[in-house]
């Protein structure tokens, strides 16, 4: 299969049962998506597939065929944070730091379609993320300092 | 095994009655991946049918609304077509799941899925839809809802038949509507009873009454005896608390890990009451 990570075009074996949280960690080096519970609880896998905030591990592999993903190294780089991560590390929104990949893939999905969302909206939005630090309130005062700042 | 990407509705027919079971259906995969990954699997091949593009629509012709079977339930929840027409439909919508799940989720799988708390069943079963299916070579053939479950993951769907469709029309009498699901927290919660109710008026008089309800039954049900209380009669206090004593027989429950069968029973006739009442006031078409 064929798909566009984070803006590179990448060629992949895959097998029909695998799904693309694993392929995107084993086989093609994404690990800052990360493995949490597999079955779609916990939000730990989002990534962005053709603009829509998903988890990887209820897509399979080959269902992306073509398709383009963004994970969180697609959204800022080091040199260069987007103003999420930024937001997210001056405001103290990362404990264990386990959750945050996805919080921050939710939440740039969300910022890319509505830059002024409300906190009902962001809490909405990142409502299929957990975290299991509880850090919630910083999580979404984080993301509300991104929508200002973008 | 052996994955099939196919856009052409024609094609994956063809497959199914070839293949029948051995070619099993990947919508969204939200009920498919896990489901594959935690037991043994008979099927060889997979067919992904998230390429058909025409099964992926809403569509309002004449007052009869046709949702693709392909749509995402994200897609359902911010229809404006949907939510002028249906707003229950819309609401149960945006509460399936979360925000990630939602924009994989398909209709047609919550149905073919057939949980008993399939999240899209209360709303179409208040709204008499039909549920559409097609098989290679043939007309498709339609049935109502409330006759496609038939027991926890069972339905009337053949093993060489598709989901291609589900069409309702919009009542002409005024209605109102109202639905409410109850789970053990607000996201990512699979129901412990999930009702939607809809009423067609006549000034004060009920026409007609429909009740379906999740999470209550071997299978999502209507509650064809309150309904039957209804109908035909001025709505008033005295008929809703009529309706929630009888709505018990309308149901079985089971005990499970979210719930007893005798909490499922009391909260689903207080449910009943408050969804009723709601509606009366006209909080929700």
């Amino acid at each position: 299969m064929e798909i566009k990570l984070n803006g590179e075009l990448r060629k992949v074996d895959v097998s029909p049962w695998e799904t693309l949280l694993e392929v995107l960690r084993n086989k093609l080096g994404a690990t800052e998506v990360k493995n949490g519970c597999s079955k779609g609880d916990c939000g730990a896998c989002a990534v962005i597939l053709d603009e829509r905030p998903v988890n990887s591990c209820l897509t399979l592999a080959l269902q992306a065929n073509g398709k383009e993903v963004v994970t969180l190294k697609g959204i800022g780089t080091e040199e260069k944070l987007h103003p999420l991560q930024k937001c997210f590390i001056e405001g103290g929104a990362i404990q264990c730091g386990f959750c945050t990949a996805g919080h921050i893939v939710s939440a740039k999905a969300l910022l890319d379609k509505n830059p002024r969302p409300t906190r009902d909206e962001i809490r909405e939005a990142i409502s299929g993320n957990l975290c299991r630090c509880t850090g919630y309130k910083k999580i979404v005062e984080a993301i509300e300092g991104a929508a200002l700042e973008a | 095994m052996e994955f099939l990407s196919l856009s052409d509705l024609k094609e994956v027919l063809k497959v199914k009655q070839e293949r029948k079971d051995l070619a099993k259906c990947i919508a969204g995969g939200t009920n498919f991946v896990p489901d594959m990954r935690s037991r043994e699997v008979s099927f060889e091949q997979i067919i992904d049918l998230t390429a058909l593009e025409e099964l992926n629509h809403i569509k309002e012709e004449n007052g009869t609304l046709s949702i693709g079977a392909l749509t995402s339930i994200s897609d359902i929840a911010s229809s404006p077509v949907i939510g002028k027409l249906s707003p229950v439909l819309s609401r149960a919508a945006g509460q399936l799941g979360n925000p990630l799940t939602r924009n994989r989720a398909t209709i047609g799988g919550n149905l073919a899925n057939a949980s008993p708390a399939a999240d899209m069943a209360p709303p179409l079963l208040a709204l008499d839809a039909e549920i559409h299916m097609e098989r290679w070579e043939q007309e498709e053939r339609k049935i109502p809802i409330d006759q496609f479950f038939l027991g926890p993951n069972k339905t009337m769907l053949e093993d060489d038949e598709i989901i291609t469709r589900i069409t309702f029309t919009s009542p002409k009498n005024p209605t109102k509507g109202s639905h409410f699901k109850l789970g053990l927290r607000n996201s990512m919660a699979i129901s412990v009873v999930s009702i939607a109710v809809m009423l067609e008026m006549n000034g004060s008089e009920c026409r007609k009454a429909r009740v379906g309800l999740g999470a209550v039954a071997p299978k999502p049900v209507r509650a064809y005896r309150a309904e039957k209380i209804l109908e035909g009669k001025e709505l008033d206090e005295t008929l809703i608390e009529q309706c929630a004593a009888i709505v018990k027989e309308d149901i079985s429950p089971i005990s499970d890990i979210r719930a007893s069968a005798e909490y499922r029973k009391l909260v689903a006739s207080t449910l009943l009451k408050r969804t009723l009442r709601e509606a009366l006031e006209g909080r929700e078409k």
